[in-house]
């Protein structure tokens, strides 16, 4: 983002003296451009100018020669008395009479270097004859400076940060999309105009001259066949040549420095001339080598199957949507890419080490056919970034004026009478403003003359006021205002969004969260007081996570929507259950100590559909049809909400009380439940031998009582636990909630009322064969017992024993249950509460061959 | 106090020690007790006064009682010979021994009160255990704060009458950036560091991982009917490595508000009163000019934060804005009639600020230890 050094800002708007990057940078974020950083001065304390009035070489026993000297550096720095300071210096550059630069002690140079007094070859040297490169000035280490060869001029004492431009900090802001413009010295200055009131000369406006038609200059064609919606790629193209230039000459101390305070490398006078004036007015331009480009330059798209060589010497295909500049060798029209538009030139026409006759170019180009070549080709060059943001159209022809100038001054050299101005720019559309918009929009009271006033400030043409509206004409510089309300951004940011009023909205009366999200939250509240831990997982998943599950082949979880830019290639998938990364994080803890874990989830999956439809491309601005709405939608995998939890080791710890109590399958499937409980669902629960990641012979399958799949939960298969490096035995659970939600019972619950006869308890224990599931013979007992003459007088059935041994056959078991009975408008008897006993060892007996236990 | 429920060790101790009361009665002498004998009797009763006052504890009432009031006690025995006494002397007689007795009756009761007293205060004390002995036999869990803080947001969105709208988090890029005026070719849109989905063999699937809650707000303009006041909490993806103060994966809330004459001054209103629900009283926003595509115009807003290290200060918290033309009618809805605000913020950046969270690390990695420090609330 750019950086902003105060004295290059102070050519185009005047800033009080004194003023540090600190308040700049208040005042610029303000109407809208953020800090970055501050970048500090690059020397601190005394650096100041100085005379050599003595110069003694004396030779050293390494072979080396010094010089000793004495500096006058004026009254406030010699020594007391007078006595100009004794320096020892290393360079043989200068003579007794030149002025140079002179760190003192207490000054701290790039590096950071402190300069402190020192002994140095038998002599207390008490500061330093600067070069430009300890300056950090440029790269020149030949000697020192002397002063009189930059062509300066100044008084012994002088302080040499300001003579140098060394004392500057540099501000860094940050500049948002809309506002391509602050990408220059020029932009940020209006705006900090705008901010504080300061005086602002815009050095961008097209003279009268600038406007005139040309003729006479290099020929260029612009040869747009395939414009991008419409728009040419380049619709300006303004060029003129200069002959005779040192274009490979450094640029002057003072270019050079300015282009390193704002973050680029100085390389010779052409390129750092085209590089100062777009970081000065915002236009890119670009300097050919005069004798390597033949007329006509036409600007046209890439052929298909076209490649180039870039100037960093990559050979690149070319797309039929790039937009090229090229030239006519042998006379052959178009027929050498000499450069891709505002992203990267070409080798064959750089300015190289003998190139003196220049042709420069300005010109102006579609922001989208930039931007998508930018990214095509991954070269987000300075150019493209100000392109894809707008660049003035009107630049061009100021920009090339004020380049050809700085080479001519600093490079010798002549410009050509003829230019080219190839213009096919169209003026902005005009806005209708209804003046009275700001206010409603923004909530102040803005009148209709503070309207015009501001948006006449930033640079439109405004009509009269005619029936609550003005015509509005944008600058050539905000392509962003189009429509009105960019315009009550204007008007808001300059009058200062302090002048907002804070005023609480009345809302329409609301409905209140929702039943699901009530519902949810007391399902992760209830996991929570049950002792479970929620923890949140990344969905980014590997093959490797869905195989450490043991998932089979053909398993529906394996098919992940996968992301085409993963942030790890080796997790390019989205979790398609929860506990494929829970299980995860279960492993993170027990690998930190937490031995003893109980965790949960809750989330999103995503189960992509086979042979989903892709969704359409549709146009923002205007509603979809409800058809391309409903494409839309199928479009969208289907994210389920899932509930996930994974125990391992104990759930109740040990302690002095005794023993703790390990997880085990039964706490699975109790969450499971408790979860189903919330949501009001009752679970049908069965074995299920086959579903990874669980134990085969501890896997419970979970379903509604119509049959929906809701889950599973059980102990998880040995591999899987060993896999996760989870303490033996570790138990899981997941369960869809929107399909419990979608189960829920939506009416309210119809309350019983609650008989104050006495309960009668009825004990009954059955053998029945080992391989009946205890939730088979529980139902078999519940529907005996209610199908007795007694009628319907269970109120709970609980099974209290499991037996297996030598007291019953081999092959079954005894399962016993506590029955309590009680009718709503009697006391049972004791024939009634027979009666029950029977009637459940008859269903029980019926079905399975249950008898009595003896 | 009943003391019918206590069971311990005292009350074991005196049902062994009935048990194995010894039956047989000693006697003073072997001459039975006249039930004439008025000295004899007075004299009987002094001695039995004297036992229970001389037992010390229920056992030994018990056996002076039964020395002394038993059946084989010499004024039980008494009492038996009555019978045998000439009509005229039984009544004399049964006088006699009638007011022994109940004097004597009288007097084990109140030793017997007594005794029972000493003997329940002891059992309290014996049965003192240390409630000081840790009890955390059944651990809580706890919410992770990231879930609970949006709740929490939520319910204070809910409270002004708003509701709560919720979305795919695998979403379609129309929803993603087209319906939100995010140009295709927009920088903007280059900016949001998107996870794109791949379609296979290099195609477009148009879908993204949302990079905002935003896509919530324009599903809920469609399907909802106007006004529309509505907060969308929830998780949204970018492209950045976990570090300190990064993470791909994290949450927003965003709000959204359309109805007729809504201006920045009620954007501002609903941001002020939402800060100082969260952060308290002193709590304040400041907006400042941004851009975002979604909004014209646009503001960043700050946060007086008092707790700021280093003194009291401004911390950017979120980004907001009047809903852009664009975006109403993307879903439908007359800009000319109706305007909007919107605004979103992070809430791992507010759990941070609110609880000197440090390292972005800590909330992602699902280390039970950090969720275990919020308990179920926030």
């Amino acid at each position: 983002m750019p950086r902003i050094p105060l004295t290059w800002l102070a050519e185009h708007v005047e800033l009080p003296a004194g003023l540090t990057a600190e308040q700049l940078a208040a005042d610029l974020v303000r109407v809208g451009l953020e800090e970055e950083a501050i970048h500090a001065a690059a020397v601190t304390g005394p650096l100041v100018v100085g005379e050599v009035v003595e110069l003694t070489p004396e030779e050293q026993k390494n072979g080396k020669t010094i010089n000793w000297c004495r500096v006058d550096v004026g009254p406030e720095h010699n020594e007391p008395g007078g006595t100009p300071r004794g320096i020892v210096c290393g360079a043989h550059n200068f003579v007794v009479g030149d002025r140079v630069v002179v760190a003192l002690p207490g000054a701290v140079l790039p590096g950071p270097f402190a300069i402190a007094s020192r002994k140095t070859y038998g002599h207390v040297s008490d500061g330093m004859i600067c070069s430009a490169r300890e300056l950090g000035l440029g790269e020149d280490h030949a000697g020192i400076i002397v002063l009189s060869t930059l062509g300066i001029d100044a008084e012994v004492g002088t302080d040499a940060r300001e003579l140098l431009g060394l004392g500057d900090e540099v501000l860094e802001i940050n500049v948002t999309p809309d506002r391509g413009y602050c990408f220059s010295m020029r932009g940020v200055a209006r705006e900090y105009s705008h901010s504080t009131g300061a005086w602002f000369t815009d050095r961008g406006l097209a003279s009268d001259a600038q406007r005139a038609p040309v003729s006479g200059g290099f020929a260029v064609e612009i040869d747009d066949a395939a414009p991008v919606d419409g728009v040419p790629g380049a619709d300006r193209f303004v060029a003129q040549v200069v002959r005779g230039v040192r274009a490979n000459d450094p640029s002057p101390q003072w270019m050079q420095r300015r282009l390193t305070q704002a973050g680029m490398r100085p390389i010779g006078l052409a390129v750092d001339v085209t590089n100062y004036v777009m970081l000065d007015l915002g236009q890119p331009l670009h300097a050919y080598d005069l004798d390597k480009v033949a007329e006509p330059i036409v600007v046209r798209r890439a052929a298909p199957g076209e490649r180039m060589r870039t100037l960093d010497d990559v050979d690149r295909a070319l797309d039929p949507e790039d937009l090229l500049i090229t030239d006519s060798p042998g006379g052959v029209r178009a027929s050498r890419v000499i450069g891709l538009a505002a992203v990267m030139g070409g080798g064959d026409s750089e300015v190289g080490p003998g190139t003196t006759d220049l042709l420069i170019e300005a010109a102006h180009f579609d922001p989208i056919t930039v931007a998508r070549t930018a990214r095509r080709h991954k070269l987000p060059s300075e150019a493209a970034k100000r392109f894809e943001r707008g660049v003035d159209p009107q630049l061009p022809r100021v920009a090339v004026a004020r380049a050809v100038a700085l080479l001519t001054e600093h490079g010798g050299g002549v410009a050509d009478d003829g230019l080219t101005d190839v213009n096919a720019t169209t003026a902005p559309a005009p806005i209708t403003l209804d003046v009275t918009l700001p206010a409603r929009l923004v909530g102040v009271p803005y009148t209709a003359d503070e309207v015009v006033e501001t948006v006449t400030e930033i640079g439109c043409a405004v009509g009269d006021v005619v029936d609550g509206t003005v015509q509005v004409l944008p600058p050539t510089w905000r392509p962003d205002l189009v429509v009105g309300v960019d315009l009550v951004e204007e008007v808001a940011r300059l009058r200062g969004y302090d002048a907002i009023p804070s005023i609480v909205p009345d809302a329409p009366v609301g409905r209140g969260l929702t039943h699901g999200q009530r519902t949810r939250r007391s399902v992760a509240r209830a996991l929570a007081e049950a002792g479970l831990v929620e923890v949140l997982s990344y969905p980014f998943v590997s093959t490797e996570q869905l195989d450490a599950l043991g998932l089979p082949a053909d398993d529906a979880r394996r098919r992940a929507v996968r992301l085409v830019n993963p942030l790890s290639d080796a997790q390019p998938y989205l979790r398609t259950n929860l506990l494929v990364t829970l299980l995860d994080t279960a492993r993170r803890n027990v690998s930190r100590g937490v031995v003893d874990v109980a965790v949960f989830e809750i989330g999103l999956v995503t189960r992509p559909l086979a042979g989903a439809p892709v969704a359409p491309r549709l146009p923002g601005g205007v509603r979809p049809s409800d058809e391309d709405l409903a494409a839309i939608e199928a479009a969208v995998p289907p994210q389920p909400r899932r509930v996930a939890g994974v125990l391992a080791g104990n759930v109740f710890p040990s302690g002095w009380w005794g023993p703790g109590r390990k997880a085990d399958y039964t706490d699975a499937i109790a969450a499971a439940e408790k979860v189903a409980q919330i949501v009001g669902v009752p679970l049908v629960v069965s074995a299920d031998a086959d579903h990874a990641p669980w134990h085969p012979g501890r896997c419970a399958r979970l379903t509604t009582a119509d049959g929906t799949l809701v889950g599973h939960a059980g102990e998880l298969h040995p591999k899987v636990v060993a896999a996760h490096h989870l303490p033996a035995r570790a138990v899981a659970f997941e369960l869809d909630l929107d399909v419990l939600l979608a189960h829920a019972p939506h009416d309210p619950v119809q309350a019983h009322p609650v008989s104050p006869f006495p309960v009668a308890k009825e004990d009954v224990a059955l053998v029945v064969p080992a391989e009946v599931p205890a939730a088979d013979v529980l139902a078999a007992v519940r529907d005996g017992a209610s199908s007795s003459p007694a009628g319907d007088v269970v109120e709970d059935v609980r099974l209290f024993d499991v037996y297996v041994g030598d007291q019953v056959p081999a092959g079954t078991r005894s399962l016993a249950f506590a029955l309590r009975l009680r009718a709503a408008d009697r006391t049972l008897t004791a024939q009634e509460q027979a009666a029950v006993r029977d009637a459940v060892v008859a269903a029980t007996h019926e079905r399975f061959g249950a008898t009595l236990r003896a | 106090m009943r003391l019918a429920h206590v069971h311990g060790p005292a009350s074991l101790a005196h049902g062994r020690v009935a048990r194995n009361l010894p039956w047989k009665v000693r006697m003073s002498d072997d001459t039975p007790l006249s039930p004439l004998d008025e000295p004899g009797i007075a004299a009987a009763v002094e001695a039995a006064l004297k036992a229970f006052d001389a037992a010390t504890d229920l056992d030994g009432l018990k056996q002076a009682r039964l020395a002394h009031l038993g059946e084989h006690s010499p004024l039980a025995l008494a009492n038996r010979a009555i019978g045998g006494l000439a009509p005229a002397d039984k009544g004399t007689a049964g006088r006699l021994l009638g007011a022994a007795r109940g004097r004597l009756n009288a007097a084990l009761a109140e030793r017997q009160a007594v005794l029972e007293a000493e003997r329940d205060a002891r059992v309290l004390v014996e049965e003192a255990v240390d409630v000081t002995l840790p009890v955390d036999r059944r651990p809580l869990g706890a919410r992770h704060p990231l879930e609970t803080l949006q709740e929490r947001v939520a319910d204070i969105f809910v409270a002004m009458g708003w509701e709560i709208a919720e979305g795919p988090e695998l979403e379609a890029e129309w929803f993603n950036f087209d319906a939100l005026n995010f140009g295709v070719d927009h920088p903007a849109r280059q900016m949001q560091d998107t996870f794109f989905v791949d379609a296979g063999a290099g195609a477009e699937s148009g879908l993204v991982l949302r990079t905002h809650t935003s896509p919530v707000q324009a599903r809920s303009l469609l399907e909802r009917e106007l006004p529309v006041y509505i907060a969308c909490p929830g998780k949204v993806f970018r492209t950045d490595e976990l570090d300190a103060t990064h993470t791909p994966v994290f949450h927003q809330v965003e709000g959204l508000a359309v109805d007729k004459g809504l201006t920045m001054a009620h954007l501002k209103g609903t941001l002020d009163h939402f800060v100082r629900s969260i952060f308290g009283p002193e709590a304040r926003t400041r907006l400042r000019p941004a851009y975002f595509p979604f909004t014209e115009p646009s503001a960043e807003m700050d946060l007086w934060f008092p707790q700021k290290k280093g003194g009291p200060g401004w911390i950017e918290w979120g980004g907001c804005g009047m809903v852009n033309p664009n975006v109403l009618r993307a879903c439908g809805v007359d800009p000319d009639v109706y305007s909007g605000f919107a605004f979103g913020m992070g809430i791992e950046r507010t759990l941070m600020l609110r609880h000197e969270i440090a390292d972005m690390h800590d909330m992602v990695e699902g280390d039970v230890r950090f969720s275990t420090q919020f308990g179920t609330e926030i």
